[in-house]
């Protein structure tokens, strides 16, 4: 009776203390291209991965219904089975494989004897390849073609398993200008074959090019849906950002005194990839007290400047200069980046942060170990003397020093992250994601803390996802595109549509 | 603030029976590996109807173990940053070979020969440090290369035969003992005089720690199982060192272990690049993100396992006074045994080398204890690798169940 191919009706998705969906509701038009909006942390991935079974039924409220039949899939070859299929933002190829073994993965072409059919394998990926517009041999190892290839060769995965509805997270955040322009070109060619897709995707410009409607989600909300007749950058942008500020934040009263740090056209290039610029040509200048913060979209080359400028510990062919109170410092290992006073407390500490086998005490002596040496030996005595005084000022929950920081809660694992960075007594201290991952409560206690450091004078920057943490806690907002400044603004004068403004502006093609 | 964070450490009198009865169970839980040993022991001296614990057989397990104990404490560092050395048991034999060319054909005096040896170790190390810490070649591929190359070379440099006849100085690394008694006396009070004074030692060390910490506020042992651990140290270096001198006196192999124990379990627990072991073993991005210079770490690690290693073969070599063709066959499979069996992690990060040397000396009551009873060297094998299997078996099942109850 309707023309939707999918609806999910009212989904609700629950992690411990955590309301990631809440009441859902998605429509998408069979053979249209439906764009889905909103910031890090809204709900997008998590709502693409209820529908992709991902997260399978029955772990989730609501329903969702397919080509009008309510579906509930335990797993995604439930989903695939229906002919949904999602690419995610990482790529899901194995590099080694060649272009038809991956298209072809656990859906082997086979012979009589349930052998590969090699011959019909390649003839197949041949066809495939050549309705997503990639002209490579299907042999080729997936690792020797570039990651806009490799895009096109999901699709075609894809589209062997007849696919009905195509959901594709990110698609363009990794690809350059005129892979970028090609993939939506073969969106909107697959439309017209009948194919369905959802695309999530904070680029504005691009969701105006191809979508037919739009549904804009903002903390696991349905905000609204537009069509494409109606769709505007503000009016998306006031959908993404339009939440009321409640006191979250606590107060704080700048005293700003002399510049501490700044950075002069910066420009880091990619580890593996030199010919992808990250950074490009930063200027940025940080003051003592000032918290100074860095807003950008995920892909914006936040964590990437960030780490280059930390002892040159990201990227490649790094160039620029960088001041402290005037003088001009070289920091090209992490040593010498604390050396020279510049602290960088990561986004991700289980991964680059903590020894999670380790106790709290020698997580938090790690970085300064230097400082604790006696005649050539470190004095645990006073180790544990120390990490005790940042257990009772931190308000590190925990029963002893000794505990493994493994055990900890998030919030808990970061204060000893930042009791870390704080004893190695940097001027500069930039946080990357301070509050990611922990609970509210918590968030105000690093708040808090990060008040009390720009109080005794440290310059700091903080980068993070959630515009309103940046506009609660921070004096002055740098905005970062593509790996360039785009704009700064003192609080005073931001709003969350001029950042995102700022945030979305591309470079002129 | 949390009510649970600011408790003071519980009051360290000891006279509360309860709390202090938990607080030994739980210690007696964290040195299971000790307890292992013990009841490895007391199984022996009894299959074996007391002999393992004869004078003469004491003082032969530590001789007859000591290059796998020297081995097995740069392992576990090795381990503990997470990396592996197979070629240990081939530079032994290289470096022993190379120690007898020195003199028999060199013609340099002992103690010339044995630091050349050494230095020939150091340069072994770097070479298989540079290729793991500043070419990135897993451990594993380059140390199996290693092992390959310094057995060929162990043969090259002896050239299709044996060199045997070291002098005397040189073999007292592997046989000597040093003792003040004539020939005919029961007893050696020298032996017992550096036994009181060893045990002295410890105590004072312990006493000055547990101060310490009591100083700045931390958890100690309960006075009562403080001194009961320190009589039964006391009495059971004591009964050892009796039984070492009413045989020939303290084995110099013995010093030299002891020295190393020593100066390594400071190395591990006190200084930075100790620190900086276990900070690469536990994650190495973090400990990169901290400063720690993770390349050259790995570098002089395996700088010092070569050293190690060199002076193996040297101990070896004495004590056979023969370097041969087959020296050091197997050495490497007994120290990495010795490290996992003594709770080190194979993911790396964890693992101390007191667990190594009581690993190591679990092997080695094994392989007397089932000599003695006249057992078989295929079914000595066989009960090895078995025991290296539940070992670790046994510390996986314990740290799954300690992750499922404090895991979040």
């Amino acid at each position: 009776m309707t023309q939707n191919i999918l609806e999910m009706r009212s989904i609700t998705k629950t992690f411990p203390g955590v309301k990631a969906l809440s009441d859902v509701t998605l429509e998408v038009a069979r053979g249209e291209v439906h764009a889905i909006c909103g910031e890090n942390g809204a709900g997008k991935s998590t709502l693409m991965k209820v529908l992709s079974g991902v997260y399978p039924h029955g772990t989730y409220e609501g329903d969702i219904v397919f080509e009008n039949e309510t579906v509930e899939f335990r797993d995604i070859r439930d989903s695939e089975a229906k002919g949904i299929v999602i690419i995610h933002q990482e790529l899901a190829l194995s590099p080694y494989l060649s272009i038809a073994e991956n298209i072809f993965l656990n859906n082997e072409v086979k012979g009589p004897l349930g052998l590969i059919d090699w011959n019909r394998t390649n003839q197949e990926a041949k066809k495939l390849l050549a309705r997503v517009g990639l002209d490579e041999d299907p042999v080729t190892r997936i690792l020797d073609i570039g990651v806009g290839k490799q895009q096109l060769v999901e699709i075609a995965k894809a589209l062997s398993k007849e696919v009905k509805l195509l959901i594709l997270d990110e698609p363009t955040a990794a690809l350059n200008d005129s892979d970028s322009d090609h993939l939506l070109d073969l969106i909107l060619h697959l439309k017209g074959q009948g194919i369905t897709s959802i695309i999530i995707s904070h680029k504005l410009n691009e969701i105006k090019k191809i979508a037919d409607s739009v549904t804009v989600i903002r903390d696991g909300k349905t905000i609204e849906t537009m069509e494409h007749k109606d769709v505007s950058e503000d009016r998306i942008i006031k959908g993404m950002v339009g939440r009321d500020l409640e006191n979250r934040y606590p107060d704080h009263t700048p005293h700003i005194g002399e510049e501490v740090l700044r950075v002069e056209g910066w420009t880091a290039h990619h580890p593996q990839d030199p010919s992808r610029v990250m950074v490009d040509s930063v200027d940025l200048s940080v003051h003592a007290g000032e918290i100074v913060g860095i807003a950008g979209l995920m892909g914006a080359g936040r964590t990437e400047f960030a780490m280059s400028l930390f002892g040159q510990s990201y990227g490649s062919r790094i160039s620029g200069k960088v001041y402290k109170r005037g003088v001009e410092i070289k920091a090209r290992s992490v040593d010498e980046a604390i050396r020279n006073g510049i602290a960088y407390a990561t986004e991700d500490r289980k991964m680059y942060g903590l020894n999670l086998i380790e106790d709290i005490k020698r997580n938090i002596s790690m970085a300064s170990l230097r400082k604790l040496v006696r005649m050539g030996l470190v004095n645990d005595n006073e180790e544990y003397k120390v990490a005790n005084e940042y257990r009772e000022s931190m308000n590190i929950k925990a029963p002893t020093v000794l505990t493994k920081a493994g055990q900890l809660s998030g919030g808990n694992q970061q204060k000893v992250v930042l009791s870390k960075w704080i004893y190695s007594n940097p001027d500069v201290l930039i946080l990357d994601e301070p509050t990611r991952g922990i609970d509210v409560g918590a968030k105000y206690e690093i708040y808090t803390i990060i008040n009390r450091l720009a109080s005794e004078g440290k310059a700091i920057i903080v980068i993070s996802s959630e515009l309103p943490e940046l506009l609660g806690i921070c004096d002055r907002i740098y905005a970062l595109s593509e790996g360039r400044i785009t704009g700064q603004m003192p609080v005073a004068d931001a709003t969350p549509e001029a950042l995102l403004k700022l945030m979305t502006l591309e470079k002129q093609r | 603030m949390s009510d649970t964070a600011t408790k003071a450490p519980a009051s360290s009198s000891g006279i509360k029976l309860p709390s202090t009865l938990s607080h030994i169970v739980s210690d007696l839980g964290k040195n299971g590996i000790f307890l292992a040993l013990i009841a490895v022991v007391v199984l022996f001296s009894i299959t074996t109807n007391g002999i393992l614990l004869r004078p003469q057989n004491i003082s032969n397990l530590i001789v007859q173990n000591g290059y796998i104990l020297i081995l097995a404490i740069g392992m576990v560092l090795v381990i503990v940053a997470g990396h592996i050395d197979l070629s240990v048991g081939s530079i032994a034999a290289f470096i022993g070979a190379f120690s007898g060319v020195l003199i028999q054909q060199v013609g340099l005096p002992w103690w010339l020969a044995i630091i050349g040896a050494l230095v020939v170790g150091a340069l072994v190390g770097a070479w298989q440090g540079f290729w793991i810490a500043y070419v990135g070649i897993p451990a594993f591929i380059v140390t199996l290369a290693g092992m390959l190359i310094f057995r060929g070379l162990a043969l090259i440099t002896l050239g299709n035969s044996n060199i045997g006849s070291f002098p005397e100085e040189y073999r007292a690394l592997g046989n000597g003992f040093i003792s003040f008694a004539g020939p005919d006396a029961a007893i050696d009070f020298f032996t017992l005089a550096v036994g009181a004074l060893a045990i002295l030692a410890l105590i004072v060390q312990q006493v000055r720690t547990r101060n310490g910490r009591k100083k700045y506020g931390q958890a100690v042992d309960p006075t009562v199982w403080f001194i009961a651990k320190m009589a039964f140290v006391a009495v059971g270096v004591g009964a050892f060192t009796y039984a070492l001198a009413s045989f020939k006196g303290i084995p110099v192999t013995l010093i030299v272990l002891a020295v190393l124990v020593m100066i390594y379990g400071i190395v591990a627990n006190r200084t930075v690049f100790g620190r900086h072991i276990y900070a690469i073993g536990g994650n190495r991005h973090a400990a990169e993100l901290s400063g720690v210079k993770t390349k050259s770490v790995d570098f002089w690690l395996f700088v010092n396992m070569g050293i190690l290693a060199a002076l193996a073969g040297l101990v070896f070599t004495a004590r056979l006074n023969l370097a041969g063709p087959k020296a050091g066959d197997g050495f490497e499979l007994e120290a990495i045994s010795a490290a996992f069996i003594g709770g080190a992690a194979v993911q790396g990060g964890i693992g101390t080398i007191s667990g190594a040397i009581i690993g190591g000396l679990i092997i080695g009551v094994l392989n007397n204890g089932m000599s003695i009873m006249g057992i078989g060297i295929e079914w000595q094998q066989a009960v090895k690798g078995l025991v290296l299997l539940l070992a670790v078996a046994f510390d996986v099942y314990n740290k799954r169940r300690a992750g499922a109850s404090t895991s979040r």
